[in-house]
């Protein structure tokens, strides 16, 4: 089991002929990932590795029949109309790598997917991927880098930060521990799916026996982590990883991501680690401690 | 982005929101000239990018032009947290009746904006929110649907305002909420808005923010309200070492490499991406090294840029060496950041070898990245030697 992507997902990839998105197709194809096709306006009856490329959703999934999920490369400009038609054609998980998009479209493409019943992950993100199944976005790089960090086991990991993923899951296999399911859930101020989002679904799967997540500064999303676990008695132990400490010194500046800009005092990381910790989440100091950790809190449940 | 206040007004303004009298003053004449026209008291208020002017000494009152001139010259010098004066706006004082809040943002959890209505404005409103509650309403709002003014109405009314307040106040609020997603912005705050002893409604204060990635779609807006495209309006402004990693970054499209942050240490940074940038940042402060920059490499940046941004960080005064630093790669090649870096201290001068304290990138094309690495004898590690460990390496370097 997994959560989100396993060996069955298909997907397609909207702005496929764009040079990222032709790497992201090679590195998932080889991977294994089931790709049924790309969009982009204008270059319908071309391929890109094999793949058909189309000008309109409709017409892949007038082809194909329905497809499960859309990753989307797009310039910052089209993103929302480009998810939108992939709402519009059924797709119901959508991977938004873009970033510099403004939070009202991020907000817009939201409020469209709850009410199709669509989810987005992202923007800005690199995706997501179970291991020895599905690679759907960037994560992970190529395929065989992507093998290299990523095995499949017991932990699931959300990440704000695409790069830091991948640092997790190797540090994570050196120390024999394989994921379930690893999403890069994005840096900015609003974005699709939260960690608490995501937590339903985890703990829903039987082979996910705990979680590893990276955070940073900005935002409340730590806080509706907390709060969900402990409303919810989660069976889950969890580990989090804090970057940016230094910030809570410089309020105001926006280092990387946009959603790690710190303006009130319930955003800092002290502030952050605080409500982790007093809701059961172990915060590790270093990345290195993460799988020591997950152990200790493994061996503690049994 | 943040705005000037009198921006701030500019846009309301240009929306039919109703605002007192007022003027700009550059000179000590300006704010003079400017009391005169409005010929009554006036208050003088800094345009600075901070809270806190009043605490500051930078609001003051006026009865006549002259007192005016003077104040504008004991206003300008006034620096509020860090911020320096632009100008002084000179503005009609009337007698205030009742202030009211309102303020729209987004609420990065409901993933909605939310309109903050009190009508016990003018004051610290997380302050009301906690002794006064029933005096603070929130209100989440589509920004795909169609609103209409019935939601700025029923925020309103939960204050407890009714009566003609409450048909005043209506469209003034709605306006806010369109405003604030017309221009994407993340803050639209009118506080104190107030009614005046002789009845009418006005925005006496205006706080603006502007979402940084959005600049390019209101361009026009921006130009016409005087807002330069060099202007960043961050904390603080840019340095010479930031506008320069800026140009750098800008040279071309491909990746990120430039984008700095100057602080005054000693160990150049060459760190990526966005959040291993954080994390090896704190890494090596936790060592108790003293970074004198911070930046962040992102996707595939060309050999030219990092090249660049090598030297532009070597050229920065007590820069002793550089630590290359990354987490493992998905989409950055490792080989090009190699080849980047050792151009750039070739170029400035000095060794690889030498001057770069430690390399640590893992991920794609790392062999063909520690081959150019080993090829100039510079100290180098893989995966198996942790961020923190690497930091930890760099700083002892620098201080053995």
């Amino acid at each position: 089991m997994s959560i989100l992507v396993d060996k069955d997902t298909t997907f397609l990839v909207q702005g496929i002929t764009g040079r990222e998105a032709v790497n992201l197709t090679r590195e998932c194809l080889d991977y294994g990932s089931k790709i049924v096709g790309g969009v982009t306006p204008g270059r319908a009856g071309r391929d890109v590795y094999g793949v058909p490329v189309y000008d309109c959703v409709r017409d892949l999934v007038a082809k194909h029949g329905p497809v499960d999920g859309s990753v989307i490369s797009v310039p910052p400009g089209f993103v929302r109309d480009a998810a939108f038609e992939a709402i519009e054609n059924g797709v119901k998980l959508i991977v938004i790598v873009t970033e510099n998009i403004p939070r009202r479209e991020v907000a817009q493409m939201v409020e469209l997917a709850g009410l199709r019943g669509a989810r987005i992950i992202g923007p800005n993100c690199l995706g997501l991927i179970t291991p020895g199944e599905c690679k759907m976005g960037g994560i992970g790089g190529p395929a065989a880098n992507t093998k290299q960090a990523y095995t499949r086991g017991p932990v699931g990991i959300m990440s704000r930060s695409g790069g830091m993923t991948t640092e997790i899951a190797s540090t994570l296999t050196a120390a024999g521990l394989g994921q379930s399911t690893a999403v890069s859930i994005g840096g900015d101020a609003i974005i699709g799916t939260s960690y608490a989002e995501l937590m339903p679904l985890f703990e829903a799967d039987p082979e996910t026996r705990a979680i590893a997540i990276y955070s940073e500064p900005g935002g409340r999303m730590e806080a509706e982590l907390a709060e969900w676990v402990t409303t919810n008695h989660s069976r889950l132990p969890i580990v989090a990883f804090m970057a940016g400490r230094f910030m809570d010194e410089m309020q105001g500046m926006r280092f990387g991501h946009a959603g790690t800009i710190v303006e009130g005092k319930e955003d800092t990381t002290a502030a952050k680690i605080e409500r982790m910790e007093a809701a059961g989440i172990s915060v590790a100091e270093r990345i290195e401690e993460i799988p020591k950790l997950i152990q200790k809190r493994l061996a503690e449940k049994r | 982005m943040r705005f000037y206040e009198y921006e701030s007004k500019a846009l309301f303004r240009r929306h039919g929101m109703p605002l007192g009298q007022s003027g700009l003053a550059h000179t000590a004449d300006d704010a003079r000239r400017i009391a005169g026209e409005i010929g009554g008291p006036v208050v003088l208020k800094s345009q600075v990018l901070s809270g806190g002017r009043m605490k500051a000494g930078a609001v003051k009152f006026a009865d006549t032009p002259d007192e005016a001139a003077a104040h504008y010259d004991a206003i300008v010098p006034i620096v509020v947290n860090g911020q320096t004066c632009r100008a002084v706006l000179v503005e009609e004082k009337k007698g205030i009746a009742q202030e009211y809040f309102a303020a729209i943002t987004w609420d990065g959890r409901h993933k909605r904006p939310v309109l903050i209505f009190s009508d016990m404005g003018g004051i610290d409103i997380e302050e009301v929110a906690e002794t006064h509650p029933e005096h603070v309403s929130k209100t989440h709002f589509s920004s795909l649907l169609p609103i209409t003014p019935r939601i700025a109405k029923e925020a309103i009314a939960a204050t407890g305002v009714t009566g003609q307040a409450l048909n005043r106040l209506t469209p003034i609020v709605f306006e806010l909420m369109q405003v604030f997603l017309r221009y994407d912005l993340t803050l639209a705050e009118i506080n104190p808005l107030a009614r005046l002893e002789d009845g009418r409604f006005v925005v006496l204060d205006g706080h603006i923010d502007m979402e940084a990635e959005a600049r390019g779609t209101h361009k026009k807006l921006l130009e016409e309200l005087g807002i330069g495209a060099e202007e960043t309006r961050q904390a603080r402004e840019a340095t010479a070492f930031e506008q320069r990693g800026a140009e750098i970054n800008a040279q071309d499209h491909r990746g990120v490499a430039g984008n700095v942050v100057e602080f005054d240490g000693d160990l150049g940074l060459v760190i990526g991406a966005g959040g291993g940038s954080l994390t090896l940042f704190d890494a090596v402060r936790k060592h108790g090294g003293k970074p004198a920059n911070y930046c962040e490499i992102g996707g595939n940046p060309s050999v030219k840029k990092v090249q660049e941004l090598t030297r532009l960080i070597l050229s920065k005064p007590g820069v002793r060496k550089i630590a290359v630093m990354m987490n493992v790669v998905s989409n950055t090649r490792v080989d090009i950041v190699a080849r980047g870096v050792i151009k750039g201290c070739i170029q400035s001068g000095k060794d690889p070898k030498d001057v770069l304290a430690i390399f640590r990138i893992p991920g794609a094309w790392e062999d063909e990245g520690f081959k150019i690495l080993a090829k100039y004898g510079v100290d180098y590690c893989d995966r198996s030697v942790s961020m923190y460990e690497a930091a930890g390496r760099a700083v002892a370097k620098l201080n053995g």
